[in-house]
């Protein structure tokens, strides 16, 4: 397999992200839910920066710290809701938190 | 001129009751319900006598404009001839005195103002229906009629029963407003207007023409119109079939049943088919109809009279025959007859009920004339008064208003030119069932022993409208006596100029004395009958009941009627309604709101409360997009 630079980068791109959503669909425990998140952006970051790689475009990089300061975002939410299901439930089981439902 | 004073006091005196009822004495409502009816009555006093010492041209006074609807401006016209005199005197004045006992009859009643207002709405839609000059306002007066006697029949309305009764009056004679109204339709869609005096020229210039063939709708047209006309009259006036309403509408106070349901109202179909006679002289097929409806009606009703023991039913039955002889002398073309007949009933049917409202009250509403008797001696005016009255019901000869007015019937159903023997045969049958239930009931209720104690007496408000009618009962008659007799004609020459007056085919001096004698002896008869029976051999009375039982019985029920329409109309539309009580029509919505609150079940389930299935969901939705913006 000698495939040139871009569809490996991408391939590696979209295999991270569907091992990423594959983990947060699997994973109860919120923590990892919440990596896993990550490891997507990252593969979003990644094909980011593959893309501009292939044409010499300053872009993808940019695209990247956009991504890489909105992830640093996410977390720091992502991390507060996590604090707050700790206290209120005493886990951090996803689907403890079950009670607004149809 | 100020004609339109004769229905505005009646139609002030209720707006004032209505409005400020609560807050008047009872003594005040009297003088305001009675003051605007004697004013009006004075009214048409002086109306009448300019217009019988004036040319007794008709008067036509249009008071405004109703509406215009493309061209077509019936106005709230007000028209006096001679036939709406004849009507406006009878209404305002009976009606006056029935004001007058009123006060004395309902003067412990709770719902005095009330029954005043309602009385004064009731005169002021009459006196309407009578001086309209076009149809759609005498619509509206036949409506307004139809809604005081719904309120006057249910006056006491916590009883359950007296609501039935008068909603059965008013559904009843609502079948036979909308043929009314269906012929108003045609009417208009025929001439394109529904002025009285514009449809009597068009067809008088028809009949003068070459008949109904020239009636712009064709004889058909003109049968169906007047066939129509008749629907409303027979459902308003109690003839067969719509007649079963009058006799539960007794459930009214007594003064409403002398004002509404005997001397006016139910007189006001005679009134219409009368006042559209033109219509009429062209369909001789509505003609008969109008005649057999009569000759059965009051031969029904004269049968059922006989076996009531209710006093006030024995009258509402008699009046319903009485209306029966006025729709036989209609439908012989004998209509000054009809209008004559009805100007007397109106005097001794307004007295008798009176005299029967006097008896009720005295024995403390005690209406079953078994449990009355000898209250001859107890109640000496009453006594007399309504003796008056029932002599001149049973058209006992010579002395009596009825029966000048019921001779002319007779004679006109024998020697008219639609005349048979065969209806002079049923007429006279009804004359003698009239003398016999009458006198029935007089001796029952007069004669014999004391059944009932009398509580009290009745006051002079009550008595000096008995005696007035009394004397009009007697007198009344003498404007109209036969040719043989002393020839007057006082009142079908005053209607000649509205009214044709009729042909005679048989114009023997002997027949017209033959039959004269027939009648007087038939009433003699059944007043002897009825003497043999009630007074001098009552004990008789139970082998006949054993024998004729379940005649009796039958007769007693009106011959069945209300029973036959239980069954054939409201049992089968009960049963509809019980079938469809969930209302077929209705389904498709309550299907389609429950569909929808499946399909939010449904919905809701999905929403289960995981984080991941949500994620689940997101993703499968954006991947369907993604192959969805790729492949297409």
């Amino acid at each position: 397999m000698n495939l040139p630079a871009m569809e490996t980068g991408l391939l590696l791109a979209g295999i991270l992200f569907i091992l990423g959503l594959l983990s947060v669909l699997i994973r109860r425990n919120t923590l990892f839910m919440l990596m896993s998140v990550e490891i997507m952006l990252n593969a979003a970051g990644l094909a980011f920066i593959v893309a501009g790689a292939r044409w010499g475009q300053p872009d993808g990089q940019v695209m990247f710290l956009f991504i890489l300061a909105m992830a640093a975002a996410e977390v720091s939410v992502g991390l507060a809701l996590i604090l707050q299901i700790h206290h209120q439930l005493n886990t951090i089981d996803s689907d403890a938190a079950n009670r607004m439902k149809g | 001129m100020t004609l339109w004073l004769i229905p505005a006091l009646p139609y002030l005196g209720a707006l004032i009751l209505i409005l400020a009822g609560s807050k008047l004495s009872k003594q005040m409502a009297g003088i305001i319900g009675c003051g605007s009816m004697g004013l009006s009555a004075l009214w048409t006093g002086v109306t009448g006598i300019a217009f019988l010492s004036g040319g007794r041209e008709p008067v036509r006074l249009q008071l405004w404009e109703w509406f215009d609807v493309a061209g077509w401006n019936p106005g709230v016209t007000l028209y006096f001839d001679s036939l709406s005199l004849v009507f406006t005197f009878v209404i305002t004045f009976v009606g006056f005195l029935i004001h007058v006992y009123s006060t004395g009859y309902m003067a412990r009643d709770e719902g005095f103002n009330r029954f005043f207002a309602y009385l004064n709405l009731f005169v002021g839609s009459m006196l309407m229906l009578v001086l309209a000059d076009n149809l759609l306002l005498l619509y509206l007066g036949w409506e307004g009629v139809g809604l005081c006697s719904y309120l006057l029949i249910g006056f006491w309305y916590q009883d359950p029963a007296n609501g039935a009764a008068a909603r059965k009056a008013f559904i009843v004679t609502r079948i036979g407003d909308t043929a009314f109204a269906i012929g108003l339709f045609m009417l208009f869609q025929t001439l394109g207007t529904l002025n009285i005096g514009a449809i009597l020229a068009e067809a008088g210039s028809a009949l003068s023409g070459d008949g109904a063939a020239s009636w712009p709708g064709g004889p058909a047209g003109a049968t169906a119109i007047a066939l129509l006309l008749v629907g409303g009259a027979v459902g308003k006036s109690a003839q067969i079939p719509l007649q079963t309403w009058l006799p539960d509408a007794m459930a009214g106070p007594t003064p409403v049943s002398a004002l509404i349901h005997a001397a006016t109202m139910v007189t006001a179909g005679v009134y219409l088919i009368a006042r559209m006679h033109g219509i009429f002289e062209l369909s001789p097929v509505s003609m008969q109809v109008v005649s057999l409806i009569g000759t059965i009606t009051l031969l029904v009703a004269g049968c059922s009279a006989l076996c009531q023991s209710d006093l006030k039913r024995v009258l509402a039955y008699s009046t319903i025959s009485q209306i029966g002889y006025m729709f036989l002398a209609l439908g012989l073309g004998a209509w000054s007859a009809a209008i004559f007949h009805f100007f007397t009933h109106a005097f001794f049917k307004a007295l008798l009920f009176l005299g029967a409202g006097a008896i009720i009250e005295s024995l403390h509403h005690e209406q079953n004339i078994f449990r009355m008797g000898g209250l001859r001696k107890e109640l000496p005016v009453v006594f007399i008064t309504f003796l008056i009255g029932s002599a001149s019901l049973a058209a006992l000869p010579l002395v009596t208003a009825g029966f000048f007015s019921k001779d002319q019937i007779l004679w006109m159903a024998f020697a008219g030119e639609h005349g048979s023997l065969g209806l002079w045969i049923a007429a006279s049958v009804g004359a003698f069932l009239t003398a016999l239930y009458t006198f029935r009931m007089v001796f029952v209720t007069f004669w014999g022993e004391t059944k009932t104690p009398v509580t009290h007496r009745p006051g002079k408000a009550m008595t000096i409208p008995l005696i007035i009618l009394a004397l009009f009962s007697l007198l009344a008659g003498f404007i109209e006596v036969p040719h043989n007799l002393g020839h007057i004609t006082l009142f079908s020459s005053f209607l000649a100029s509205v009214l044709p007056s009729p042909e005679l085919i048989t114009d023997s001096l002997l027949m017209e004395w033959m039959s004269q004698a027939a009648a007087a002896l038939l009433t003699l008869g059944g007043i002897g009958l009825a003497y043999e029976y009630y007074v001098r051999n009552p004990q008789s009375l139970a082998g006949m009941k054993r024998n004729t039982g379940a005649l009796q019985r039958f007769f007693h029920s009106g011959f069945g009627f209300d029973r036959l329409y239980d069954s054939l109309l409201i049992q089968p539309y009960t049963w509809l309604a019980r079938v469809n009580r969930r209302d077929i029509t209705d389904s498709l919505y309550t299907g389609l709101a429950r569909f929808s609150i499946w399909l939010h079940r449904q919905s809701a389930q999905t929403q289960t409360g995981i984080l991941r299935h949500y994620l689940l969901g997101a993703a499968i939705g954006a991947l369907i997009i993604l192959t969805i913006s790729i492949f297409i």
